[in-house]
């Protein structure tokens, strides 16, 4: 019986095994005892045409409701952006597609030139010298990061975490934690702005000393609050420790970048820059850091070089940290990446360019605005004061959560993030607002009207 | 060449002033931004990234594009890695935008189409594999072998047992001692045996109750099916340590014996693999893991449940907690998905048949010019010992290079370690017989050059974009950025 994706016919098979020197294929496996082998086929649904294929998964496309039949406002570290054509043009193409990882580099410069971009890229947004190859998504940057941070203190295994990080991000970072010895130790925002509370780091350094690796900090933080990274590269240098900041990209082309603070290691997110949602992967971790801390970083990495005629090339280097090499000791166990990815957010970044960039970040920045002035006639009001990008916390009225998220199932609105269902400190009715470029004024005055008719005091 | 302006950056080609998209309309009035952020926050120093159009862009990675090699061009023989053809109505099908637009922290009723496929699909792996549960959530392999490793001890620990050590052959992938060490385990070497495989003695010399694991690739990196699986599988049991399957060779497994019936307690599948995903140039890969049902209750989370059609995310108390910061790689599945739907029963048996037929067939017409370390038969993949050619002055990366000449990709080479000048050769069942005669062919053109023409092996490549790479060059200098000044 032929099959569309395997090339060999019944007859080919005969005669394949015959110039084998077997009668049949079961003389091949002999190695794996009889009594072992699968005796029956499959349970799995009859084979599909393309076109029935095709419908089956459709349906199943069709049962969500995605972004394009509801007007969303969830961010929380996953943000949509507008993706110009020429992105997926790009990264359809089979070259791209379905090569392997650039193992040989004479047959693979177009993704080791693409990544050497890609790691510059990074390497200027982040305000750092160096970035990797990429690594899963934000949330596992974070714990690849926090495993460097460890390695650069000659293994300190005490961090100190602002307490507004990305709270599923902490999740994870919990999930390693017990394996690795980490502990984690809380540091407090203050109570007005939602910054990182400078008292309650000194404390906490103070009551851990000599045993924390890093001071782990997002910025815009969980609130949507640009943190001011000013004098904490130093302050962690005093306590032997290093600067661990989990860094919104596209923020920062608008703010001064974590690198410009000295930050050591920078991670994030790439997903929304040219990455589109869904539903969370494939994304695209991010690790920004410094040459002095090369010999830590996890991941691959790409350098430059020459061939044997001089002409300049690319080739996967210092590969001394990785798994293939150092096995038990490698700085990670990552082998896989993000590769594609890359492609994905270098093509968008290549095309905005650092104006393109900038105007996006700043429609975000006016069109969260004009929802704050909305709202505020309604009453309701930001969970903090402080320089919100593209996401803002807004404290509704106790009790109202369940009339908004009526008024907005009917609406077919996505009204954002109920923060306390991921961080239980904050106010049961605090509602974290991500805008974008691809929201109209009427998707922003839909959201306003309803959030201030079912949650205003008006 | 007009467009091959070889290695010049998109930094190089930027000129001020330029850029690839248009500006956004303003439909509400704009504030500025000395209005939005406050002047000590701004950024001082704008990010060099490249201003160019959009068409210089599209061909910037064009021309990059035709330097690399693929699958879609050509042969892809890299054993362990199994470089099958990746199906086109996967790529148009993961595109959807009722999976593309999908926000991770959406509630369950609007994403139930993605929820049921992921459901579907942990069932599909788990009657492939004869594994009770399977967690999607890992996005490569050795993330999932990561993953595993925790569920092990957790549930370990669920028993009161904190045991320090996971068992690991000589043969294995990096990954496995590297993903045990970041697990929190102490790694323990096992031998491999004269015929290839592991050396079960020196595997129970080395099984006490403080082992937590024995991570096993089946078939082996060699290419030989562990035949003492059983035995190896009862012995680790006996002092309660849990059977680890690495399944970067499941490809050769697929509907002719489940993991599951072996006796593996654990094993992670590699969706860019057996399941058709595209490699991507190194990733995005999926790396879900399978286990038995006592391992079940330490998946990680959020799991999910199907209650009559109705499917819902649960986070149960005793999971081991996320891995991910959203579901994984989720269009990874969906494309995995419909491969298996494309295949079914019938089409699944065929990938191990003939995965196994075609590197059987591709070795018998090679193996009187170069042979193996062990004998066969051979799975889906067999390693050769490069070690004669050294008498010629050449290695197995000069033969790999010259190969590379005739529009193939070059074999997996010095993996693995306990073959010397070893070059690993897996076609995959997605090959046609008039492939492998071709390569065998071109395979025996090189190893004569190698008596003949040896300068030619030696300095090759010569039909490459570029000639041999200086790698000791980048790692000696380390440029990993764009110079700019």
């Amino acid at each position: 019986m032929s099959h569309r994706y395997i090339p060999l016919t019944s007859g080919e098979e005969k005669e394949m095994l015959q110039a084998v020197g077997v009668e049949r294929f079961e003389d091949l496996i002999q190695a794996i005892p009889s009594h072992l082998r699968l005796s029956r086929p499959l349970d799995v649904p009859p084979a599909l045409s393309e076109m029935a294929l095709s419908r089956e998964v459709r349906r199943l496309a069709q049962k969500n409701k995605g972004l394009t039949e509801l007007v969303s406002f969830l961010g929380m570290g996953w943000t949509k952006h507008f993706i110009p054509a020429a992105v997926d043009t790009v990264v359809s193409r089979s070259e791209f597609t379905t090569a392997y990882t650039p193992y040989q580099p004479e047959a693979s410069q177009g993704s080791l030139q693409q990544i050497f971009e890609y790691q510059t890229m990074v390497a200027e947004i982040a305000g750092c010298e160096i970035s990797n190859a990429s690594l899963y998504d934000g949330a596992t940057a974070l714990v690849e990061g926090l495993i460097m941070a460890s390695a650069c203190t000659k293994g300190r295994k005490g961090f100190a975490i602002a307490s507004s990080l990305n709270p599923r991000y902490r999740e994870v970072a919990q999930t390693y934690a017990s394996s690795n010895a980490w502990s984690f130790h809380d540091v407090a925002w203050t109570a007005d702005e939602g910054q990182l509370d400078r008292k309650s780091l000194e404390s906490t350094l103070a009551a851990n000393a000599g045993k924390i690796a890093a001071l782990v900090i997002q910025t815009p933080n969980t609130f949507g609050m640009v943190e001011d990274l000013e004098g904490l590269a130093e302050t962690c240098k005093a306590a032997g420790a290093v600067l661990l900041v989990v860094n919104d990209p596209l923020a920062s082309i608008l703010v001064d970048p974590p690198g410009a603070f000295g930050a050591d290691i920078v991670v994030g997110e790439m997903l929304g820059l040219g990455i589109s949602t869904s539903l969370g992967g494939p994304a695209l971790g991010y690790l920004a850091t410094w040459k002095k801390h090369l010999r830590q970083m996890p991941g691959r990495v790409v350098g430059r070089t020459l061939d044997a005629d001089g002409k300049r090339a690319y080739c996967l280097t210092a590969q001394t940290r990785e798994q293939h090499i150092r096995r038990e000791k490698a700085t990670s166990n990552i082998c896989s990446n993000q590769g594609l990815m890359t492609v994905v957010a270098s093509v968008y970044l290549a095309l905005q360019g650092p104006k393109g960039l900038e105007e996006v970040a700043e429609q975000c920045a006016t069109r969260l605005a004009h929802v704050r002035e909305g709202l505020a006639k309604a009453g309701i009001r930001p969970l903090f004061a402080g320089t919100p990008i593209q996401e803002q916390a807004f404290r509704l009225p106790a009790g109202s959560r369940a009339r908004v998220e009526s008024a907005c199932r009917t609406a077919g609105l996505l009204p954002g993030v109920w923060l306390a269902d991921h961080l239980p400190k904050v106010p049961a009715e605090t509602l974290l607002v991500c805008t974008s470029e691809t929201h109209s004024k009427q998707d922003l005055d839909l959201l306003i009207a309803t959030l201030s008719s079912a949650g205003g005091q008006a | 060449m007009l467009h091959d302006d070889t290695g010049r950056t998109l930094f190089e080609k930027s000129r001020p002033g330029q850029r690839g998209t248009g500006e956004i309309e303003w439909d509400i009035p704009r504030k500025g931004l000395d209005s939005l952020v406050p002047a000590k926050l701004r950024r001082k120093k704008a990010p060099r990234l490249p201003e160019l159009s959009e068409g210089e862009v599209v061909r910037h990675y064009t021309v990059l594009s035709n330097k690399n090699h693929n699958i879609d061009k050509g042969f892809y023989p890299l054993g362990s890695c199994t470089m099958k053809y990746n199906p086109k109505v996967n790529e148009s099908l993961a595109r959807l935008s009722g999976f593309s637009t999908l926000h991770p922290l959406q509630p369950a009723d609007t994403i139930q189409g993605a929820l049921e496929l992921m459901w579907r699909l942990e069932h599909m792996l788990a009657e492939i594999s004869g594994m009770d549960s399977v967690s999607l959530q890992p996005a490569a392999g050795a993330h999932g072998e990561l993953t595993a490793l925790l569920v092990v001890r957790a549930y370990h620990l669920s028993r009161g047992e904190d045991r320090r050590k996971v068992l690991i052959p000589d043969a294995a992938h990096g990954t496995n001692p590297a993903s045990a060490a970041i697990a929190g385990f102490e790694c323990v070497t096992v031998k491999s045996a004269q015929d290839g495989r592991v050396d079960v003695e020196d595997l129970k010399s080395k099984l006490d109750s403080d082992v937590a694991a024995f991570m096993i690739t089946n078939p082996n990196t060699v290419g030989l099916f562990e035949t003492r699986v059983e035995e190896i599988c009862a012995a680790c049991h006996a002092v309660g340590a849990q059977v680890y399957m690495d399944g970067a060779n499941l490809n050769a497994l697929v509907g002719i014996a489940r993991p599951g019936d072996l006796g593996f307690d654990v094993m992670h599948y590699n969706l860019h693999k057996t399941f058709s995903t595209p490699h991507g140039g190194g990733g995005p890969g999926c790396g879900p893991i399978g286990v038995k049902s006592h391992l079940a209750a330490f998946l990680p989370s959020p799991r999910v449940r199907n209650s009559d059609g109705k499917f819902t995310l649960e986070k149960p108390s005793t999971s081991i907690g996320p891995v991910h910061g959203a579901f994984g790689n989720f269009l990874v599945m969906v494309r995995a998905y419909a491969y298996i739907l494309a295949m079914g029963p019938e089409g699944l048996a065929r990938v191990g048949r003939n995965a196994v037929l075609n590197a059987n067939y591709l070795h018998a017409k090679i193996k009187d010019s170069m042979a193996c370390k062990y004998e066969g038969p051979y799975m889906h993949e067999f390693v050769l010992d490069g070690s004669p050619l050294k008498a010629l002055g050449l290695h197995t990366s000069d033969f790999a290079k010259r190969l590379m000449d005739y529009g193939v990709y070059a074999p997996t080479i010095y993996f693995p370690l306990i073959v010397p000048e070893a070059m690993m050769i897996e076609p995959t069942e997605t090959e046609s017989r008039e492939t492998l005669d071709r390569f065998a062919e071109i395979f025996l053109e090189v190893l004569r050059q190698c008596r003949e023409e040896t300068e030619t092996v030696h300095s090759a490549p010569h039909n490459l974009p570029l000639k041999r790479v200086d790698d000791v060059k980048a790692a000696k200098d380390l440029v990993l950025t764009h110079p700019f000044e």
